[in-house]
């Protein structure tokens, strides 16, 4: 049996998140009825001209930047022809020959250590419509909304060897490109979507083996399964002596496997050539210098100054800036109550753990800065305790709730009531005789049993603190 | 009086003085339609009840001072690749026989913020590709100083429609000389602007780095006027050059005292009728005369000219016309089975012969493997005819030529011959390639009768130089030969 390793590179498509379209003013949001986020000019009609959006080209220089790419002083659009419904003109304004970044690259972390993945170029285009086949009509509709929606395509060079090292690669160019501001990067909208392109060889061949695409994956998880798939297929073919064919294979989530679309025989001419309808593009070195100074704070600056600002350990500020959607959680709540300490507790521990347990992506968090900021204003103000607390940032967390609303409509106030408070201590001391024993005796974790006992008889909601001292001196009272 | 013999100026002038009323003005053009269209055939759609309310309208615009343009009043026709709103606008083919535009096109918005009234949309060679307005889908358009000959093209209609006086004044296109040869060959007068002057926003394309919009009159003022009311930047057009709108009046002064014309000794060997070099060169003779310096020079790389701008153009138009699919709009062939059967018969049905054989040579020059061979190379020639000019734009004004190697052919002449025709294109192409203006005036006739053309070509923005010379020609010469039609 011979060793084999997997050559990866990869074709990442991203929305770019401009108010408008690239070529005209429509909205670029997603959703909405069919075709009522178009104009003539998306909708191709004749007569109808493009004219450049200048924010996606600020968009797609700020990420070039960011992935240390050149940017090319001089680039210009290319028309790739071909005919497809979802698409009205019948050609799709793209770059081919002057791609406005290139020869880039960002370094990865895997449990290998740590590498560069180049990034070949960056090119600038317009997004296609969509087909919606209607089965009760037995027809197929088209949806021209996201006709025009500016795109960025990042190629990466074929430097990937793992499906651990496409999702690294991935979530750093997701999370740069979130902290950019530039994409929501939401796989399930299609805002960020991945090509594979596969091959493998024997381990130390110098040549690439024949390689494969796949499209269609709207998951990391999908991602995986399809490299693992893909890879041991393309094995399967080779150790029975066969050849690869050359061919864009689409991935199937229900079947959980790919299927061969189209081979390269049947590969398009897109009889590419320089679109006529927009004037060449020049990026000035004053209209450079603005993007660059307009370029925010990236991770590795956010995470040195939590440390600074905030005194907060190396390790919390990783996790708090490892999402562009905590980082922001994380510095409006502290706007809000001032409290980073608290407001890095609640984020690191409930958040992550809730996080986890709903199985939510960390960039999907929805968290209101000002609700936390009063559940921790709550807490400090001494109107609710620790436990009570959690109960309600669960409610936060899951439902939204009001934490206000919600502690005051479920009774939840902190009990400091002293008279309250003995009536209980004497119920709990009456019936929990064995323990007063045992902590008598010696027995320093009757304490804490004890404690337990009194907030269960007080509905979790009595002051611990009240609880501890009140405990502390009947105990005290009996062993004198 | 007959107002359809008023140059749109004068016409113009009567009206804002009050001695013609927008109805009348409009009546009279009509009256010319309703009995010369059937000989002519100048428009694809005539709007005669839309053209009479308008006409009151604007009446009472010019009335209440709304409009003060010299034009306001004066019926104008559109070519038909020219977008109007509610309007059908075909380009002549069977594929767009039924679009109508929820649009104007910024020329059509220009003319009518001037009060200017459109009368209807004129014939063209389907998608502006021909030189004899002969393939439109919706039939030959006649030319009206002998209707056995064709008018010329692809902007045919508009050119015969003036030349008839059944429009007052009209828009063309011009990709490869479609304004100027039709102009040359009806006697009538046009322009094609530097690329970018006049916005595109709605000129249906068919090359997109070559088309321009410009107008067709009756004479040199007549068209400084309508060219000064579509010109200008517009920001749906990003090709459009950012400026304030022109004034060309102001160059037309009646002298061309200093001015020198470059005339190239290439445009008068073999394929030149001889009359229409006479013809040609005895206009530069009555520009030396009036003070203008001539001078003979060499304009290199013209020579390849024409296979440069078919194989630009039909690459361009490849793509721009590959849109026309039968999903969106226009005509869709019935009962077809699957995707791509609606498309072959759509597209085998809709187009015309020569559309077609310009889009199957635009693919070929595109497609993989030959796209150095063709299309890069043409582009490379694209830019040796630029330097061309741009040098012997360093020894004079403008360059004096033909417009056309020939008077206009008999119908149906060209057809079977489309190599023939696109060598008819020799003097006009180039201007296009270079994105230079020029403009096409009536010089004589040849000994049947028919109307030569004097071809004046500028400096890339230099309209005022060849508006001035071309004015001062006119004005010399009483701008009428053996009569009008």
């Amino acid at each position: 049996m011979k060793n084999y390793e997997m050559v990866i590179g990869l074709e990442v498509h991203v929305e770019l998140a401009t108010k408008t379209k690239i070529f005209c003013g429509c909205t670029t949001q997603f959703g909405g009825l069919p075709n009522t986020h178009c104009c003539p000019v998306c909708m191709g009609m004749p007569g109808t001209l493009p004219v450049l959006n200048k924010k996606v080209v600020e968009f797609a220089v700020a990420a070039g930047l960011a992935l240390g790419c050149e940017i090319t002083r001089h680039c210009r659009f290319d028309r790739k022809n071909y005919f497809y419904p979802d698409i009205p003109k019948a050609y799709q304004i793209s770059q081919l020959y002057l791609p406005i970044c290139r020869n880039g690259g960002i370094e990865i972390e895997t449990d290998t250590g740590k590498k560069r993945i180049g990034i070949h170029e960056i090119h600038m285009e317009e997004d296609a419509g969509k087909l919606v086949h209607d089965p009760w009509e037995d027809c197929t509709l088209v949806d021209y909304n996201r006709c025009g929606v500016p795109l960025i395509e990042i190629v990466s060079e074929p430097d990937m060897r793992s499906a651990d090292e496409v999702i690294a690669y991935l979530e750093k160019l997701r999370l740069i490109l979130k902290y950019l501001g530039v994409s929501d990067c939401k796989m399930q909208e299609g805002s960020l979507r991945a090509d594979i392109n596969l091959s493998v060889r024997e381990v130390g061949a110098a040549a690439f083996g024949t390689r494969t695409e796949m499209k269609n994956m709207n998951s990391f998880k999908a991602i995986v399964r399809a490299i693992e798939g893909e890879c041991k297929r393309q094995i399967e073919v080779l150790s029975n002596g066969g050849k690869v064919i050359q061919e864009t294979r689409r991935w199937d989530e229900n079947k959980d496997t790919s299927f061969a679309m189209r081979s390269k025989e049947d590969a398009q001419d897109y009889r590419y050539f320089p679109e006529p309808d927009l004037v060449p593009l020049v990026i000035d070195e004053d209209w450079l210098t603005r993007i660059k100074l307009r370029e925010p704070e990236l991770r590795d600056a956010k995470m040195k100054r939590y440390m600074e600002e905030f005194d907060i350990p190396a390790y919390d500020a990783a996790i708090l800036t490892g999402a562009k959607r905590m980082a922001d959680i994380f510095e409006e709540t502290v706007a809000i109550c001032g409290k980073p300490k608290e407001v890095s507790n609640w984020l690191m521990v409930e958040t992550m753990r809730l996080l986890k347990e709903t199985e939510t992506d960390a960039e999907e968090l929805a968290l209101a800065p000002e609700k936390l900021a009063a559940l921790i204003g709550m807490v400090d103000a001494g109107k609710i305790n620790r436990t009570v607390a959690k109960e309600v940032f669960g409610k936060i967390f899951m439902e939204d709730a009001d934490p206000e609303e919600y502690v005051k409509e479920k009774g939840l106030t902190m009990l400091q009531d002293d008279g309250l408070l003995r009536e209980a201590l004497s119920r709990v001391l009456a019936a929990n005789k064995q323990s007063v024993a045992d902590f008598l005796g010696g027995k320093d974790r009757a304490f804490g049993f004890l404690v337990g006992q009194m907030m269960k008889e007080l509905k979790g909601k009595a002051d611990p603190g009240m609880v501890n001292a009140l405990l502390r001196d009947a105990l005290a009272s009996y062993q004198k | 009086m007959d107002i359809t013999k008023l140059t749109a100026l004068e016409l113009g002038r009567q009206i804002r003085a009050g001695g013609v009323s927008v109805r009348e003005a409009v009546e009279a053009h009509l009256a010319v339609i309703r009995e010369k269209e059937n000989d002519y055939h100048c428009y694809i759609t005539v709007r005669k009840e839309e053209a009479l309310s308008r006409a009151d309208a604007v009446q009472e615009g010019i009335l209440s001072g709304q409009y003060t343009s010299p034009l306001a009043g004066v019926p104008v026709a559109v070519k038909d690749n020219i977008c109007t709103k509610a309007v059908r606008t075909t380009c002549a083919s069977k594929i767009l026989g039924d679009f109508v535009p929820p649009y104007d096109a910024a020329v059509v918005e220009r003319l009518t913020a001037a009060g200017m009234v459109m009368l209807g949309k004129t014939n063209m060679d389907e998608f502006a590709m021909g030189s004899t307005t002969e393939t439109s889908y919706f039939g030959v358009t006649k030319n009206p100083w002998d209707i056995t000959r064709v008018p010329g093209g692809s902007s045919g209609g508009s050119a015969a429609a003036v030349a008839a006086g059944e429009a007052g004044i009209a828009l063309g296109s011009d990709t490869g000389g479609s304004i100027r040869q039709p102009s040359a060959f009806c006697g009538v007068t046009g322009i094609k602007p530097t690329y970018g002057t006049v916005s595109r926003y709605g000129l249906i394309a068919y090359a997109s780095s070559l088309d321009g919009i410009g107008p067709v009159g009756k004479d040199v003022a007549d068209c400084a006027a309508l060219l000064s009311l579509i010109s200008g930047g517009d920001r749906r057009d990003s090709t459009s050059v950012p400026q304030d709108r022109f004034d060309y009046m102001g160059a037309l002064k009646g002298d061309v005292r200093g001015m020198r014309i470059g005339i190239p000794k290439g445009y008068f060997q073999a394929g030149l009728d001889a009359q229409v070099a006479d013809a040609v060169l005895a206009a530069a003779k009555v520009l030396k005369e009036k003070g203008a310096l001539l001078s003979e020079f060499d304009l290199d790389a013209v020579d390849y000219a024409v296979p440069a701008y078919y194989v630009i153009a039909s690459a361009e138009a490849s793509s721009n016309l590959s849109r026309y699919d039968g999903v969106k709009y226009g005509f869709c062939a019935p009962d077809h089975k699957d995707l791509q059967e609606m498309y072959k018969r759509t597209r085998t049905e809709g187009f015309g012969d020569e559309v077609k054989r310009r889009m199957m040579i635009g693919a070929f020059v595109l497609s993989s493997g030959y796209y150095d061979a063709y299309y890069n190379k043409a582009l490379k020639v694209r830019a040796l005819i630029r330097q061309s000019f741009d040098r012997a734009f360093e020894n004079c004004d403008l360059i004096l030529g033909p417009t056309a190697p020939t008077t206009a052919m008999k119908l149906g002449e060209s057809l079977s011959d489309p190599l023939k025709m696109y060598l008819g294109d020799i003097y006009t192409v180039a201007v296009n390639l270079a994105g230079l203006p020029a403009i096409s005036l009536p010089c004589g006739c040849d000994d049947q009768g028919l109307p030569i053309g004097l071809q004046l070509i500028g400096k890339p923005f230099g309209e005022r130089d060849i508006l001035r010379a071309a004015y001062c020609y006119e004005q010399e010469t009483g701008g009428a030969f053996c009569g009008r039609c």
